[in-house]
């Protein structure tokens, strides 16, 4: 599952970010600002047109990602429950 | 080189929203130099510092990065300076990292990078106080043991809150530096670099820092109605109505009441000297030339309050989240809104706000289109052809039709500029994704003295840099619109007979075809000083003395209603939706862009618009009977 997917107020644990080409500058930047493995993430907010942008929380941080910035952004499988 | 000929240099490094200016105006006061780096329109922003132990430091406030791993020119030029690469700047003697003691996962991630760099550095942990407000414990002792850099805690918005600070840096730069690596370096800078830094970043906070909730509550309350699809549009539309009319309203009787004083010292001037060329340079020129520049610094003022305030409080990011997706479909982003709405009032406060887009596309995109924003200088012109050519009488009952004209003229300039976005997106060579990736920080109720300090910056750059390129623009067309002087026995006015006069005679052969006769020509040229001016010189052109722009339209109402069709005056209405001929507009263009070549586009696709769009109104107006 990617960001883009992920329900409204519900919490997930970043998987890794996807590079789209090579030296994808905006993959890393994602995970300098921390997008990295086993961070928790939650989608707190959306744009009133087409749900575009995304506002996340990572971290201690809001960040508003458009949704082609968000698809990079791999989640871990969720167990059941959470 | 003695110890004292030479101050130290501080550089205060960190993340965006650190509240890294505010330390520096807290550390700098009013002793502050705001320039741009060489060659690039990046600010740059050096103050100085006097310790109560009687050191003196130049302290230099870097643009704020995410990483040195840099992703645009502020970055870019921050992690030069930081290693001493940037040609012209020496290297700094001490790095002061600013880090959000709320938001430490992020910000001491990039402290642990400018550690790497092995200079002389302290962790200033600022907003100290919110942190203990919501709870966050922060172990200064384990911080600084696990960093292995000192620590101090700062507040930068209350006095004495960088006292701390300053005695730290004092003792640290009295004993030699040992530079060290703290992490194992690494050939590449690839994923793994990143991804130990970011575990030690971890590893840092568990062992100094207790977070009990990842957010502030009062950020989550805001953000649920103020991001809300419905409500967020609606407080935004309310923000916006209230920037314009400030911008719009109260800076009118300030911009009379400049006028009225640039008349009355042109009048007192003109009578206390002697007639001739001297008395005409000072009163028409260089008077009037001044008053011209400084008539913009109510609405710079007062339109840079509020985006101040907006910034710093946290909102600016929040309205463009809100509005990214529209402009974006545009080929705009979401923060080029403000200065596209500010432009409404002048373009020039605009353009000077569009450096609130990071991104140089996204900037330049907004600076372009900005001047097709209907400014409120286009009104007095649209007031009197509206008045002499549009009939006054409704339209399906409720409508104005004068009123609906000039909704129609509006309308189109924000059309036009759309358009304009849309097809240089298409256009541009530079299709790659220029990413959002927006924080939006924590609200923060602005401090009036980082208000004050910027305002006056704003002002002193518009007075600096672009009051010196409309000044001598003014004097310029002073000398075009007064030689050579009328001969004894002339017969048309004096105008006529100047360089302005007989070029706007030339410029007929140009015009004819949209429908300009030579008195308007010749009116254009002292319309590019300002384009209201347009009106009083066309009472000049048709030998008509009126006091005022008011006094001059009613008495040319008659006048040009008899002389002009209907098409030439439609022509004229649309040509001054594009109107490039703004030297105002375009000096601003030019200093905030730092290149001819952008500004001579500007003008250029400035021009062929208004040209071929009077081109066809006139034409088709001629068909249809109008000419």
């Amino acid at each position: 599952m990617t960001l883009t997917e992920l329900p409204h107020r519900t919490q997930a644990i970043v998987d890794s970010v996807l590079d789209l080409g090579e030296n994808d500058k905006i993959a890393r930047r994602l995970r300098e600002l921390g997008f990295v493995d086993g961070e928790q993430v939650e989608v707190v907010a959306k744009g009133p047109l087409g749900a575009e942008p995304l506002l996340v929380q990572v971290g201690f941080t809001r960040f508003a990602l458009r949704r082609s910035e968000a698809a990079r952004v791999r989640l871990r499988p969720t167990g059941g429950g959470t | 080189m003695s110890a004292t000929a030479l101050p130290l240099r501080l550089a205060l490094v960190g993340n965006p929203n650190c509240g890294k200016t505010a330390l520096f105006n807290q550390l700098t006061g009013s002793r502050q130099k705001v320039a741009n780096y060489a060659g690039v329109t990046v600010e740059r922003k050096e103050g100085r510092l006097h310790s109560a132990s009687g050191r003196s430091y130049a302290v230099l406030d870097l643009p704020g990065a995410y990483s040195l791993n840099a992703a645009s020119l502020d970055e870019a030029i921050t992690r030069d300076l930081c290693r001493g690469f940037l040609p012209g700047e020496p290297a700094p003697d001490v790095l002061v990292c600013v880090v959000d003691a709320t938001n430490l996962r992020l910000h001491l991630r990039f402290a642990l990078e400018v550690r790497e760099l092995g200079k002389p550095m302290i962790l200033a942990v600022n907003m100290a106080d919110v942190a203990r407000r919501r709870g966050i414990t922060i172990d200064l002792a384990a911080l600084q043991r696990e960093l292995g850099v000192p620590v101090v805690e700062t507040v930068a918005v209350r006095r004495n809150g960088a006292r701390a600070l300053v005695e730290r840096i004092d003792r640290l730069v009295a004993k030699p530096h040992v530079p060290r690596t703290h992490l194992a370096e690494t050939a590449d800078h690839g994923a793994g670099t990143a991804q130990a830094l970011h575990e030690e970043t971890r590893r840092l906070l568990s062992a100094a820092v207790g977070m009990p909730t990842r957010t502030a509550r009062i950020d989550d309350a805001l953000d649920r109605w103020l991001l809300h699809p419905v409500f967020g549009l609606m407080a935004l539309a309310v923000v916006m109505f209230l920037i314009f009319q400030a911008v719009y309203a109260w800076a009118t009787p300030m911009m009379d009441a400049i006028d009225a004083a640039t008349a009355w010292l042109g009048a007192s001037v003109g009578a206390a000297l002697p007639q001739g060329p001297l008395n005409s340079l000072l009163v028409d020129g260089i008077i009037a030339g001044l008053g011209g520049v400084i008539v913009f610094l109510p609405q710079i003022l007062i339109l840079f309050a509020f985006i101040l305030a907006l910034e710093e409080s946290g909102y600016l990011p929040r309205a463009a989240f809100l509005l990214d997706r529209m402009m974006a479909s545009a080929g705009l982003s979401g923060r080029s809104f403000i200065p596209l709405l500010s432009s409404f009032a002048c373009a020039i406060p605009g353009i000077m706000a569009t450096r609130s887009i990071q991104d140089p596309r996204d900037r330049l995109a907004t600076i372009l289109v900005a001047p097709l924003m209907t400014c409120s200088a286009r009104l007095p012109v649209y007031a009197l052809l509206i008045g002499a050519f549009i009939p006054q009488r409704q339209v399906w009952g409720v409508f104005n039709q004068q009123g609906l004209v000039l909704f129609g003229l509006y309308f189109a300039g924000v059309v036009s500029a759309l358009m304009v976005s849309w097809v240089m997106k298409k256009w541009r060579r530079d299709k790659s994704e220029h990413p959002l990736l927006l924080e939006l920080p924590s609200y923060r109720i602005p401090h009036p003295r980082d208000l004050l300090i910027g305002l006056w910056e704003r002002a002193w750059i518009f007075l600096r840099r672009v009051g010196g390129i409309i000044l001598a623009l003014t004097i310029l067309l002073w000398f075009l619109l007064s030689f050579p002087g009328a001969p004894a026995d002339a017969t048309m006015p004096a105008i006529d007979y100047s360089f302005a006069g007989r070029i706007g005679h030339a410029m007929t052969a140009i015009f004819a075809p949209i429908g300009f006769n030579w008195q308007i020509c010749i009116a254009l040229i002292p319309g590019l000083a300002a384009r209201e001016v347009a009106v009083s010189s066309l009472a000049t052109v048709y030998a008509l003395s009126a006091a005022d722009d008011d006094a001059a339209a009613q008495a040319l109402t008659p006048l040009i209603s008899d002389g002009w069709s209907l098409a030439t005056a439609l022509s004229l209405l649309v040509w001054f939706i594009y109107a490039p001929m703004c030297i105002s507009t375009l000096a601003t263009i030019k200093r905030e862009t730092n290149s001819w070549k952008k500004m001579s586009f500007a003008t250029i696709y400035l021009f062929g618009l208004a040209y071929v769009a009077s081109f066809v109104t006139y034409q088709v107006a001629v068909l249809l009977g109008a000419g």
